[in-house]
């Protein structure tokens, strides 16, 4: 196996070993996400024009929530060094550690949001237009979020600082994620929000791993 | 021409100059033992010599070349301890030690001897997070034994190490020696490494541009 591999199958594993992070980026999904029937009232019609925005931006918010720790335990107990010595292209680790973060945030997100639209009242032909917005935008959280996590690696209230760094820069995502699915509802078609989504998780990848490599390079000099 | 070589090495971390004018030439086999009191700059140097710093003046050679410039052949060539150890609490033993040997493409049957070797095959399914610190230490050490390269960077290997631990310690340095291998280490204490070249760094005077 190389060592590209190797790394995303470790991170897995910690991910899933201390259990609590895939379940409670799905949870804290679930819950926020069940506030809002709460707050607007249960109108279905109401409900159901909001759902899809709703899960959308709940998504952005749960993948916050693993993120500061993505690169803050490996250089807390000294992995960090062990990981820049070594034959792969820190480059590559970004991407490694961004398919991690995915694998253990972005794809439980997909599998919950059904459930999650069931409760907002999402008309069923959103359910498709859902996932496949949801699909296409989680990555650039992963990625986007990867950098964020390299640049605030050990300031201060890192984990605050992250915060406000990184949801500015999930606007597009969450504008075009949206817009794809309102597109689908209304029969405008949401082929052409869900291509320049597609194109922007090109550009993500990319690009941020470059950013990500030079913000952790500089971060352990 | 010494095989590894440090010539009047300056080193800086952040606003503050940690050492400057620092030279080093080891041969094969040969051992250097950096000396110095806290802070004097021993684990910066260590971070230099393994390429995770840059110099702010004078240069680090590998046979003749810069190892900022064959960066890749350095980081294979090396295996760096630091003063953590690298030791993921929620893996089993046997799991910490398998990531390193598969992520640096080493034999991963390699791993199961090399716990023998530190005495840890009785720990091997125990989660790491059950470890003493000389146990983590151990593991940390275990890294060394998954197979031979030609240069060690141990920063304060000995510490929190038991005195078998120590020996056994000093038989690994000894064998890295014997295969022509290069050993870097800190420490307070003296080795019980044999004829190892010593270097004391001292401590700059912190009131540069005050006095």
């Amino acid at each position: 196996m190389t060592a590209f591999a190797v790394l995303i199958r470790r991170d897995l594993r910690l991910g899933l070993r201390q259990g609590v992070d895939a379940l409670v980026v799905v949870l804290f999904f679930l819950v926020a996400g069940a506030l809002f029937p709460f707050a607007i009232g249960p109108e279905p019609e109401r409900l159901s024009h909001l759902a899809g925005g709703v899960a959308l931006a709940m998504a952005a918010l749960a993948a916050l929530l693993s993120l500061d720790r993505l690169y803050q335990t490996d250089f807390e107990d000294g992995s960090f060094d062990q990981i820049m010595l070594s034959g792969l292209p820190l480059e590559l680790v970004a991407v490694a550690k961004a398919v991690a973060h995915w694998l253990l945030t972005g794809l439980p997100l997909l599998v919950a949001a059904p459930v999650l639209a069931l409760m907002l009242r999402l008309p069923a032909a959103g359910q498709g237009p859902l996932l496949l917005s949801l699909a296409l935008s989680t990555p650039i959280l992963s990625l986007l979020g990867g950098l964020g996590a390299a640049l605030t690696l050990g300031a201060r209230r890192g984990g605050v600082l992250l915060t406000f760094l990184v949801l500015p820069l999930y606007v597009p995502a969450l504008v075009l994620g949206a817009a794809g699915l309102d597109g689908s509802l209304t029969g405008a078609g949401g082929t052409p929000h869900w291509l320049i989504l597609g194109g922007l998780d090109i550009a993500a990848l990319a690009l941020c791993p470059w950013a990500t490599a030079a913000a952790l390079r500089e971060a352990n000099a | 021409m010494p095989l590894f070589q440090g010539d009047d090495l300056a080193c800086r971390r952040g606003e503050a100059l940690i050492f400057e004018a620092v030279d080093f030439a080891l041969e094969p086999g040969e051992a250097l033992w950096l000396a110095g009191p806290n802070g004097s700059g021993k684990s910066s140097l260590l971070r230099l010599m393994a390429g995770l710093l840059k110099p702010i003046a004078g240069r680090i050679t590998w046979d003749g070349r810069e190892i900022g410039k064959d960066a890749e052949a350095h980081r294979a060539r090396l295996r760096y301890l630091g003063h953590l150890d690298a030791v993921k609490a929620h893996l089993s033993v046997t799991e910490n030690l398998l990531f390193w040997a598969e992520y640096w493409g080493l034999a991963p049957n390699a791993a199961g001897p090399a716990l023998s070797r530190l005495g840890l095959a009785h720990l091997k399914d125990a989660p790491a997070r059950q470890l003493s610190a000389g146990q983590r230490r151990r593991l940390g050490l275990a890294r060394l034994a998954l197979g031979p390269v030609a240069l060690w960077l141990l920063d304060e290997p000995s510490a929190a190490l038991d005195a078998a631990g120590v020996d056994l310690l000093a038989t690994l340095i000894d064998e890295c020696r014997a295969q022509g291998g290069i050993v870097v280490y800190s420490s307070h204490d003296t080795l019980p490494v044999a004829d190892a070249h010593k270097l004391t760094l001292a401590p700059l005077s912190l009131d540069i541009g005050i006095a």
